[in-house]
């Protein structure tokens, strides 16, 4: 067995410098890797370039590292619940780069794959597609997209092993999934850190090849966004 | 009377058919599946990568690893499964979804959609609409008829920057079900007390009308 298990948080981003790449998984605040973003705040790196399918909201996930100005540039596909964003997005202090989000997700999946580029219907007339390679299939048009290439992915799963190996839960697995082995280092955050060995090998969803270092988060906060419930009759 | 966002979300129901799997959007089509015939099986599928959505949990119930698309604790009911989003999106693209309905900002006669961005204003991003817009067979936007100015949404061409290109079926709005053909729109459908003279005075686009409108049927 390949260990992949570090001690804490700070061991596991300890290469992550200013100006880096950084690929962080989540969907919404669903899934997000809440400890290593609290660390990158501690840490202060700046000038990052983040992809992530939300930005967080105002006083968590990444609004926290906009808020410390430390993101300059944020490629996402949906921003709408962070009024900073949208304030820094506005006045032109934070660059932002909107990407649909099944061409997000595939961009991810493609760097991970191994994938260099792939041909898309999303976005085809749209402002998004402006300056791209565009190629009819089968009567319809695609765009060009490139997979995403990055320093650093962190993911967040719900369980992993020393190996590496990660599973995920419900609907946390979101972009975790397919950021994982996506950029030159992968660095996976879980709920619960095991001994190799006590996870079923049927059961993993992502490989411990994906992950090079992996640690259990010291807390989940687990935020909720949009509580919905509905009564009991 | 033109419908509330209830009785466009109950009208929409009826274009849902046995065996479908459905994609809603945020707004107007997430209440679609309150009003889904029961007798019937449909599948609603949340492109953050859930399929077999059930209603929202009881209290005290709620999840946070369990959301749908627009951030919402929700249950899932037998049969339901969870992928991530890479793999939502191929079967969205390789169009195993069968029906998306989902909300717009501007609609046009060559069923174009824009949804996403009002330029040095409203930008909150696309999420998967352009994905969905640019895959799924058969559309369906919910909207309002007019926007709070008081101006036509239903429009010759689009005004704002587009989520995707001549991918509209058909437009449910509080006054009118209409049909997008080659040749523009068509009046399929007008709200109970709603008169077809009504429906053209809201609308910047040419109608095609076709003999009597029938009047929408929602009880």
């Amino acid at each position: 067995m390949i260990s992949r298990k570090v001690n804490n948080v700070q061991e596991a981003l300890d290469g992550i410098q200013d100006g880096m790449t950084i690929m962080l998984g989540g969907f919404g605040l669903c899934g997000i890797p809440e400890n290593s973003i609290a660390e990158l705040v501690r840490k202060n790196v700046t000038n990052l370039t983040c992809i992530s399918n939300n930005a967080g909201v105002d006083d968590f996930g990444l609004g926290l590292l906009l808020q410390k100005r430390q993101i300059k540039k944020m490629i996402s596909s949906y921003v709408g619940e962070n009024a900073e964003f949208e304030r820094q997005m506005l006045s032109g202090e934070l660059e932002v780069e909107l990407t649909p989000q099944g061409t997000l997700a595939e961009k991810c999946r493609a760097a991970q794959a191994g994938i260099p580029a792939f041909f898309t219907p999303a976005g085809y007339g749209t402002e998004v597609a402006e300056g791209k390679e565009v190629r009819e299939f089968n009567g319809k048009m695609h765009v060009l997209e490139y997979a995403f290439k990055a320093d650093f992915s962190i993911v967040k799963a719900w369980k992993g092993d020393e190996a590496g190996n990660l599973i995920f839960k419900g609907t946390a697995r979101n972009f975790n999934a397919p950021m994982a082995g996506a950029a030159k280092i992968t660095i996976a955050e879980v709920e619960e850190l095991v001994p190799a060995g006590t996870l079923d090998p049927n059961e993993i969803h992502i490989p411990g090849i994906m992950v090079n270092h992996i640690f259990q988060g010291e807390k989940f906060e687990k935020r909720i966004e949009q509580r919905t419930v509905r009564q009991r009759s | 009377m033109a419908l509330d966002k209830n009785q466009i979300a109950k009208r929409i129901a009826q274009e849902v058919k046995d065996g479908y799997y459905v994609n809603l959007g945020i707004g107007i089509p997430t209440l679609v599946a309150n009003y889904v015939r029961t007798d019937i099986s449909v599948e609603f599928q949340s492109e953050n990568g859930v399929l077999g959505m059930g209603p929202f949990p009881f209290e005290g119930e709620e999840d946070a690893d369990i959301i749908n698309a627009g951030k919402q604790t929700i249950t899932t009911l037998p049969g339901a499964s969870f992928f991530d989003s890479a793999f939502s999106f191929g079967m969205i693209r390789a169009q195993k979804v069968d029906l998306t309905i989902l909300g717009a900002m501007e609609v046009s006669e060559n069923g174009d959609i824009a949804n996403w961005k009002i330029p040095g204003k409203m930008v909150k991003g696309m999420g998967g609409a352009m994905d969905l817009v640019a895959s799924a067979e058969n559309i369906i936007v919910a909207m309002m008829h007019v926007n709070k100015a008081g101006e036509s949404k239903i429009l010759k061409k689009c005004s704002l920057p587009l989520t995707g290109v001549g991918c509209v079926k058909k437009v449910v709005t509080e006054l009118a079900v209409l049909e997008v053909t080659p040749k523009g729109f068509k009046l399929l459908e007008r709200a109970p007390g709603v008169s077809v003279q009504d429906i053209i005075k809201a609308t910047e686009a040419e109608l095609i009308i076709e003999g009597e409108i029938p009047e929408m049927k929602i009880d």
